[in-house]
């Protein structure tokens, strides 16, 4: 059953991301794609939905897998998810967290995830990366293709801006505006 | 009493939902704004204790964030309500998007621009990867959990979860040892 699948592999993913931003991205994209509810591809299009969109990537990446799979009642659920294992974690936390925050077993857990978190999130750069500049698999009549070097002058485009500090939104709309012209031009 | 700081409870991170952009991190300020100079719940101090629990507790920070907020205020239905609060702007949002999305995403305009945000969004991903690497400890056991993890994922397409369980077991291996040879 969708709604309980939806439930029970968001709720693992509440579980087990630590972080935020797209601490969750790999995890998400591991599931997602195992079960074949999205393409690489359109995990970067809802990135760039949810970079232009407010409230959190985890909340608006369960929602959407939801409503795509579900419907309303599928986005609930996904949603429900997602936010039951943080909730829960904290209220328990939040009765004894002078020991919490002093405990060196955490401390030391921690210096192993949040590496391991930026590691997680380059691997998962590579596979969506691949399906952008790679669509047809890794052969080198990419390079005779047209839609390779558009690609690589946005993404190099992208990559100045962001770090000159421009904000995502406005890059995003570059991007789209620049994929548009090379559409119709080329 | 109660009711109306739950009221405002649920009201205040509402709005922290629905006008923040790029999630947990970027809605600390205005957290603090709200909760700290606004309504006097918390103290400045509390917010830096309550951003590092979020951060070393699994879940979103924006959840994490709200919820301890909402329990240190109002206990149980404290937290419901921040919670609450903090969710619901985001799931309206995107499930009234989804529905559009279906509409547009045949037009071949529509197509052509998502060819160039693609690339573009792989463009930030790594930027915000950036940040978290400045962020991070520059320490042997990071360079070697970066590459473990990349490798195991990218490469070995080892389960998530082993990768995450096994990382957190490497780090706290190595702190033990490390403060063992201080001690010594």
């Amino acid at each position: 059953m969708i709604f309980l699948e939806l439930f029970l592999t968001f709720l693992k993913i509440g579980a087990f991301t630590f972080g935020g931003g797209f601490a969750m991205l790999p995890f998400v994209q591991e599931a997602v794609l195992q079960k074949g509810w999205m393409t690489s591809g359109e995990i970067l299009d809802f990135i760039a939905v949810s970079e232009s969109t407010p409230g959190p990537f985890a909340i608006n990446i369960s929602t959407f897998v939801g409503t795509k799979m579900g419907g309303v009642l599928g986005a609930a659920c996904a949603t429900l998810g997602v936010v039951v294992p943080s909730f829960v974690i904290i209220l328990i936390v939040a009765k004894f967290y002078e020991k919490f925050k002093s405990s060196k077993t955490v401390s030391g857990v921690m210096s192993g995830l949040k590496p391991a978190a930026i590691g997680l999130i380059l691997g998962a750069v590579v596979t969506v990366g691949s399906a952008v500049f790679f669509p047809a698999g890794l052969t080198f009549k990419v390079f005779e293709t047209l839609s390779f070097y558009v690609s690589l002058v946005i993404f190099a485009a992208a990559l100045i801006m962001s770090f000159k500090k421009v904000h995502p939104i406005i890059i995003i709309c570059i991007s789209a505006v620049l994929g548009i012209a090379s559409g119709y031009l080329l | 009493m109660k009711k109306s700081k739950l009221l405002a409870l649920f009201l205040t991170f509402f709005k922290i939902g629905a006008f923040t952009f790029g999630g947990g991190y970027a809605m600390i300020p205005l957290i603090s704004r709200e909760t700290v100079e606004k309504y006097k719940w918390i103290s400045d101090e509390d917010i830096l204790d309550i951003v590092a629990i979020a951060e070393s507790t699994p879940g979103p920070i924006a959840i994490n964030t709200a919820t301890f907020i909402g329990y240190k205020v109002c206990g149980f239905w404290g937290a419901f309500c921040a919670t609450m609060g903090v969710v619901l702007p985001s799931f309206l949002i995107i499930l009234g998007i989804s529905f559009v999305l279906k509409e547009f995403k045949e037009l071949q305009a529509v197509q052509f621009a998502f060819n160039g945000i693609r690339a573009g969004v792989v463009a930030l991903i790594i930027k915000a990867l950036w940040t978290m690497y400045k962020k991070c400890p520059k320490n042997i056991c990071s360079y070697i959990v970066i590459a473990a993890a990349f490798v195991a994922t990218a490469f070995l397409n080892l389960p998530i979860l082993a990768v995450i369980i096994g990382c957190a077991v490497f780090g706290l291996v190595y702190s033990i040892l490390i403060s063992r040879r201080v001690k010594k």
